[in-house]
């Protein structure tokens, strides 16, 4: 038994295999730009590589224990700063969701992902039973639609979608009841259709990728586009893949945000079928392994910490690679640690200094 | 808030109050068992999805993975034809008539009708191009193959191109094309002749079964149309790689555009001018041919049009206006005007008399101005103008162009024999010039009367015909033909426009030294003997001819009518030099001419002495550059010299 946690106690099996995929990802971050005005790119992300795993040194050191005890703070503070960004954050793409500090643009609704795993983890660690009450499946339910319908507003349908599974798997480790999860999907089943008549109060873009989801050859050259221009990326990609810097779709610019949210379906023509079961298993490698430490977490708090993170990193690639492949809409939801993105980097490396900070912990006292 | 009113439990393990100096929350640590079980849930669910996700990723890259590579080809790749110029044509001293100069075309992608029904507005406005227009080309074009482009602008000017290029990103339904584009220098000279071009017809698309694709510019008439494999030349093809927003990255590769050859037409640009000048604003055809070989000289046909305005697609309304038009501008007379004749056809008349000897060449007549026969009275041209020709011989009724002579002649011959006689000497069917359409004129005959009217020959036609009246129709290239076979004793040349044209057919027929003779003076007397086109007249050359002013409608219709211009006679003139053997022969239609001498001779004058002042010109120039210098090339030297040696 150790006293204290140290670094060399980090899960360095689970370090690995992330060294492989976001060295995967830099590699085709470099074969997607290296020929276009955004060459370079790859140094960019490895900065941020660089910014997040200093966070998770940071993150591991502090315990998680500590951190769950000020749940309450930070939840509240979070959803200030939501707010705060709804006032102020500067129209980005269209959606207020970026925050400037230090010159860098930060999206708050990346650190509300951190913030609901601590604070879901918190409020289940708090639930003595092996089964959640409906009263605490109502506070689970507002605690999370807070922050999700904030998000909502902004508009980044995509990151407020990615808050959910966390309550989800939260609630399943919990111990829903069976009949409180049937009743929820009916709820679901009811909201859908009144949700599809609500549809004209969506955002035109929101509306238009539905129906480019539901439709996409209805317009191949708007957004329906995007989707196509992938599959044709990945399927011409093959068993074997056009080979590195060599695939047309990526290299000639027909598929969309091929650097970032894209960037399974550049890798999928260059490398492949075989590229692409390599990165899955990997990711697969990945939630496995993040399932070993939560199986191993100290105790249950540490559990949800660890599932927390899995939830939303699992909850990415699926949502991500199936949007690929054209079975889920576009959502902006990138896939983590090998799109380019700094907000998105730097949290998936934040959430795991929260796994380390478990680890580091489990033989603690 | 949430957390506010959560009772702490009662029983803190004994593990969860204080550790490393950090105070620990008495909720943490109450519960050390992880739910094992959900947990091996979740993990094969994981499994379950990877899985999924694999399969998906299988579905496109290994089972439909064909599908898409192509797809993606197309993406990448675009096939921009690249048109072959097409031949151009030159005079027989190698002068351009027509040739071609490159222009871009905008095409129209149809590959996406979704994106193509969006552009549409934008396209209209930015090329200037009418909604009904643009609707019509694609209803034009409906039916054919989705990846065939179709030209919405053929000649697209430099703002047009400019609005095409800053487009690429959101109207990549443009692309551009370049073309080549017919150029008539001269513009309407020889237009009838040349002919254009245009698009290729729906149903020209599908008889060449792919070897057009729709836009393609084929001749359609005249030379354009006759010369037509030899002048397209054959496409090319450039791959060029794309990007997404339209911009081409690189060539893939370029099957380059095989030209099409140039034609040497036997046209003289020079003796083309005068005729052209000559005829100006009249009504009618000029051709000039070399009476030895057939060679089209000169080929004029009025009123004509501007083939500049086919070059690429003309207007619908300007061409119904063309093709409708009373006047024809789109006929080419010299080959295609079915006129009766008049006078000149007594040169027919003259050769089966002398030939057949069924009347005797002293055969005398007097006119008195009109004959009467089968109890009609004929008249003679001058009928009305004071006396009649008088007493006439052979000789003087050609030079005269007595018509009560050769009423006589032909009810002696009777319509088999100069039936006979006129196909002999080529009227009735086709020269055989190297043009689309040309016409066969009509030489009647008893047989011909009981085939299409059903009926016996009326012996009064038999004296219409004898002047050139009546059924009897030809057209100017059979007559200069025809001329220039008597002439030469017996020999009709094809006619033809093509330099290099090889297996020439040529007719002989016969007819004896003498009767050559006798008509030949005859001819030449009609101009140089104060004949019918005695100003004609030219110094030192042996200008012959024969004039015929051919009545349009019978004169009981005329006198009816009204002396209206559409009812005035067409002057005829068929003029060649030298008198025998000739080189050059002209005839000269000019319609509602009149007076075949007068009007027309002077034409076919001005045509010869440009010829022959030609000729002196090239005579004198090599005189002066052989003369004085010892010219040769080297080996000719050696060659005298090794045939000194002994």
């Amino acid at each position: 038994m150790k006293d204290r946690p140290r670094v060399q106690d980090f899960d360095w099996t689970l370090l690995a295999i992330v060294a492989a995929i976001t060295s995967v990802g830099l590699a085709e971050i470099y074969s997607s730009t290296h020929a276009s005005a955004m060459a370079g790119l790859q140094w960019k992300q490895l900065m941020w590589i660089g910014l997040g795993i200093a966070g998770m040194m940071v993150i591991s050191r502090i315990d998680y224990h500590t951190l769950l005890d000020q749940a309450p703070i930070i939840y509240i503070s979070g959803v200030a700063l939501l707010v705060v960004v709804l006032g102020l954050g500067r129209a980005h793409f269209g959606a207020k969701r970026w925050m400037q500090v230090g010159g860098m643009d930060l999206q708050v609704s990346e650190l509300m992902k951190l913030i609901i795993i601590i604070v879901l983890a918190r409020f289940f660690s708090d639930v003595r039973t092996d089964r959640l009450t409906l009263a605490d499946l109502v506070k689970v339910a507002v605690v999370t639609c807070i922050p999700v319908g904030l998000i909502l507003i902004q508009p980044d349908l995509g990151t407020a979608v990615v808050l959910v599974p966390v309550a989800l798997l939260g609630a399943f480790l919990a111990g829903i009841d069976w009949k409180h999860a049937a009743a929820g999907l009916v709820l679901i089943g009811l909201l859908v259709p009144v949700g599809w008549n609500m549809r004209n109060h969506l955002k035109p873009y929101q509306q238009q990728r539905i129906r480019t989801f539901l439709h996409p050859e209805e317009n191949p050259r708007g957004a329906g586009y995007q989707i196509l221009q992938s599959e044709i990326a990945v399927g011409s990609g093959g068993f074997w893949g056009k080979g590195f810097t060599k695939g047309s779709q990526n290299q000639l610019g027909f598929v969309p945000v091929r650097y970032s949210d894209f960037i399974l379906a550049a890798l999928a023509e260059e490398q492949g079928f075989i590229g692409v079961c390599l990165v899955l298993l990997l990711y697969l490698g990945l939630i496995l392994r993040l399932v070993d430490n939560a199986q191993k977490a100290k105790d249950r708090a540490g559990m949800y910490v660890v599932m927390g993170v899995t939830a939303i990193l699992g909850f990415h690639v699926l949502v991500n690679a199936s949007m690929v492949i054209g079975y889920m809409p576009v959502t902006g939801i990138p896939l983590p640690l090998m799109s380019y993105g700094g907000s998105a980097t730097a949290f998936v490396f934040l959430a795991l200094g929260l796994v380390m900070n478990v680890r580091m912990r489990r033989f603690v006292n | 808030m949430v957390f506010a009113g959560r009772a702490l439990p009662v029983d803190l393990g004994p593990s969860t109050t204080r550790r490393a100096g950090v105070r620990l929350a008495p909720w943490s640590g109450n519960d050390q068992r992880v739910p094992q079980g959900r947990l091996a849930i979740f993990s094969y669910a994981s499994v379950i999805f990877v899985v999924l996700l694999l399969v998906g990723f299988w579905k496109l890259q290994v089972v439909q993975s064909g599908h898409f590579a192509d797809l993606a080809e197309r993406n990448r790749v675009r096939s921009i034809p690249i048109i072959a110029p097409r031949g151009a044509m030159l005079d027989r001293e190698g002068r351009v008539l027509v040739d071609s100069y490159p222009s871009f075309s905008i095409l129209l992608l149809r590959d996406d009708p979704k994106a193509l029904q969006r552009s549409i507005p934008q396209i209209e406005e930015g090329l200037g191009i009418s909604h009904e227009d643009l609707q019509q080309q694609l209803e034009a074009a409906r039916n054919g193959p989705k990846f065939q482009p179709i030209v919405i602008k053929p000649a697209a000017s430099l703002a047009d191109i400019a609005f095409v290029e800053s487009h690429r990103a959101d109207l990549p339904v443009l692309e551009l094309m370049m073309v080549q584009r017919r150029r008539y220098g001269h513009g309407e000279m020889l237009a009838n002749t040349i002919g254009y071009v245009g698009e290729v017809s729906a149903q020209q698309l599908t008889q060449s079964e792919g070897h057009y694709r729709p836009g393609d510019i084929v001749g359609k008439a005249g030379l354009e149309k006759e010369y037509n494999e030899t002048l397209e030349g054959t496409d090319g093809m450039r791959r060029v790689v794309v990007n997404s927003v339209g911009q081409q990255v690189r060539n893939l590769d370029d099957v380059d555009a095989i030209p099409g050859k140039p034609i040497q037409l036997t046209i003289d640009l020079d003796l083309q001018n005068v005729a052209e000048s000559d005829m100006a604003e009249k009504e009618g055809a000029v051709v000039a041919m070399d009476a030895r070989t057939g060679e089209i000289l000169a080929m004029v046909s009025r009123p004509t049009f501007d083939p500049n305005d086919f070059a690429f697609r003309i207007p619908t309304a300007e061409w119904e206006k063309l093709n409708t038009d009373p006047a024809t501008p789109l006929l080419n007379r010299t080959i295609q005007a079915q006129l009766a004749p008049g006078s000149v056809f007594k040169i027919v008349m003259a050769t089966a008399m002398l030939e057949t000897k069924a009347v005797p060449e002293t055969l005398t007549e007097y006119c008195p101005g009109y004959a009467t026969f089968y109890g009609r009275m004929f008249k003679c041209h001058v009928y009305g103008k004071g006396a009649g020709h008088g007493v006439v011989d052979f000789h003087r009724a050609i030079v005269q162009s007595c018509d009560v002579y050769f009423y006589n002649v032909g009810k002696l011959l009777g319509i088999d024999r100069i039936s006979t006689y006129a196909n002999m000497l080529g009227l009735g069917h086709r020269t055989g010039v190297d043009l689309p359409s040309e016409e066969t004129g009509l030489v009647p005959s008893e047989q011909w009367v009981e085939r299409v009217y059903h009926r016996k020959w009326y012996a009064g036609e038999t004296i219409s015909v004898a002047v050139g009246q009546g059924a009897v129709t030809t057209t100017p290239i059979q007559l200069a033909r025809m001329i220039a076979g008597v002439a030469s004793g017996g020999t009709l040349v094809q006619p033809h426009l093509l330099k290099t044209l090889a297996n020439l057919l040529t007719d002989h027929f016969n007819i004896s030294e003498d009767s050559v003779e006798k008509i030949t003076q005859g001819m030449y007397g009609v101009v140089n003997e104060g004949g019918t086109a005695a100003g004609a007249r030219l110094q030192n050359i042996e200008f012959c001819g024969k004039s015929g002013s051919a009545q349009v409608i019978g004169y009981d219709v005329r006198n009816r009518m009204g002396k209206q211009r559409q009812f005035k006679d067409n002057a005829w003139f068929v003029g060649y030099a030298p008198r025998r053997n000739p080189e050059i022969v002209v005839a000269v239609l000019v319609q509602g001419g009149e007076h075949g001498g007068a009007i027309a001779g002077p034409i076919a004058r001005d045509v010869v002495k440009a010829f022959y002042d030609k000729k002196t010109a090239r005579q004198q120039q090599t005189a002066t550059t052989e003369g004085p210098a010892p010219s040769g090339a080297p080996g000719e030297v050696l060659a005298t010299v090794g045939a000194r040696q002994p």
